[in-house]
């Protein structure tokens, strides 16, 4: 499979610069899975959540059924959802998506479920109806346990988006690709699986910063 | 819907699991695969997290933290990585790399197992005139087995999960199925693939979860 004669470098400044513009547009298109998934998963976890919530059945309904999710490969979900959506952005998101919902419907929960008794005594002994318990009490409390789920999603999910390739839209997956198909181009599938991770690390710092910023009083 | 009665009418062609390529031969590879995976895992994982459990050293956190940044790894990447190694595309460039993810659950309960067992058992039995190994042998490895099976189920059930991505780095597996129905533009195969991948590793996880079940007291659940 290799060229036995040319050298095939792990890394090479040349291929950097002659593919910028290539790199810069999977990198975006990455963070735009990425954010995409993790947004959509939180729209779907924290509602639900907040509906099961008490409910122990349906709370175990709900764990058990994002944990099915979880457990379908990822190459298997593209494969099924490809008839339906095609090769495009939404299959890609639509498979993402469904990978942080078992840890954020997880953490949304405990983070409910750990909101003392005394504190939502104290919100109904002050008038707060249900709704505004839940807005400007509960959920800010859950907030640090919900944001640590997000990271854990996020970085998961910059991970996996590679492999979003197989419904042509894997972002920096795509630079992996393209180096297994030009005959293993290392510098170009390394660079590729780097770039990954130190966007993982990126993401993970960003989040950790954003945990403080709505989190002041979490602050030691 | 014509695409799901193609689908179950392929799952239902005979012809389809005989031969080499066919069905049976792939879940075969892909167990295969998959067990090597974790046995390596295990060998790598297992006696370092008992180690630093049992000795309760504080470098334990740092592995486990180290360990769990490999979340970070695309697969993808490192699976391809490895098969331009000399390696190859080949079934070894799959068993190391999917090893490689395998160890991360199987370190951090197998350690968190040992490192949690209470303190006053360990002590009492010393009191006893218990040596460190007799301790490990018959008081923290018994407590601590109900987080080494979750740890193992996590483990394989990622791997049998992953291992479809085998397919594209020169290994076998079921995953060949999705890699051909791709290549080819063949929805219904690529479909089924994806169906038994699917309900492969749903399997794993029921059989896993229930032997985790039955080797852990109702009394030491822990969530």
């Amino acid at each position: 499979m290799h060229h036995l004669d040319a050298p095939n470098p792990w890394f090479s400044a040349s291929f950097l610069q002659q593919n910028k513009d290539f790199l810069w547009s999977a990198t975006r298109e990455h963070l735009v899975l990425v954010g995409l998934s993790v947004a959509f998963g939180l729209l779907l976890a924290v509602p639900l959540s907040v509906l099961v919530q008490g409910h122990r059945r349906w709370s175990a309904l709900l764990v058990q059924t994002t944990g099915v999710l979880y457990t379908i490969p990822s190459l298997a979900l593209f494969a099924l959802l490809e008839p339906v959506t095609g090769l495009t952005v939404t299959t890609a998101v639509i498979g993402l998506t469904s990978y942080t919902l078992l840890v954020l419907v997880r953490n949304v929960l405990a983070g409910l479920e750990g909101v003392p008794e005394e504190v939502l005594e104290s919100a109904r002994g002050m008038g707060l109806g249900r709704w505004r318990t839940l807005v400007t009490v509960e959920l800010p409390l859950a907030m640090p346990t919900i944001l640590a789920g997000v990271r854990v999603a996020t970085v998961s999910n910059v991970a996996l988006a590679t492999v979003g390739i197989v419904v042509s839209h894997g972002g920096l997956g795509q630079v992996i690709f393209q180096g297994l198909y030009a005959n293993f181009y290392r510098a170009e599938i390394l660079t590729g699986t780097l770039l990954c991770v130190l966007l993982a690390g990126a993401a993970e710092l960003v989040l950790l910063g954003l945990e403080r910023l709505l989190t002041p009083w979490t602050r030691r | 819907m014509s695409l799901v009665a193609d689908v179950l009418v392929w799952l239902g062609d005979k012809a389809h699991y005989r031969g080499d390529d066919g069905v049976l031969h792939r879940l075969a590879v892909h167990l295969e695969v998959t067990g090597a995976a974790v046995g390596i895992a295990c060998l790598v994982a297992l006696p370092t997290a008992v180690w630093l459990g049992h000795r309760r050293s504080r470098v334990g956190g740092l592995v486990v933290s180290a360990a769990n940044a490999t979340r970070a790894l695309p697969v993808f990447g490192v699976l391809i990585v490895l098969a331009s190694t000399s390696l190859g595309t080949t079934n070894k460039s799959a068993v190391a790399g999917l090893a490689l993810f395998a160890v991360p659950p199987l370190l951090t309960n197998a350690y968190v197992g040992l490192r949690d067992v209470d303190p006053d058992v360990v002590e009492a039995a010393r009191g006893n005139g218990m040596s460190g190994a007799q301790v490990l042998r018959a008081v923290e490895l018994p407590l601590a087995v109900p987080l080494i099976a979750a740890g193992l189920r996590t483990s394989v059930v990622q791997v049998i999960a992953t291992a479809t991505l085998s397919a594209y780095v020169g290994g076998g597996g079921l995953g060949q199925f999705i890699n051909e129905g791709f290549g080819r533009g063949d929805q219904v195969e690529t479909a089924a693939g994806g169906v038994l991948v699917a309900a492969l590793a749903l399997a794993a996880e029921l059989l896993l979860a229930g032997v985790q079940r039955l080797v852990t007291p109702r009394t030491a659940t822990r969530p």
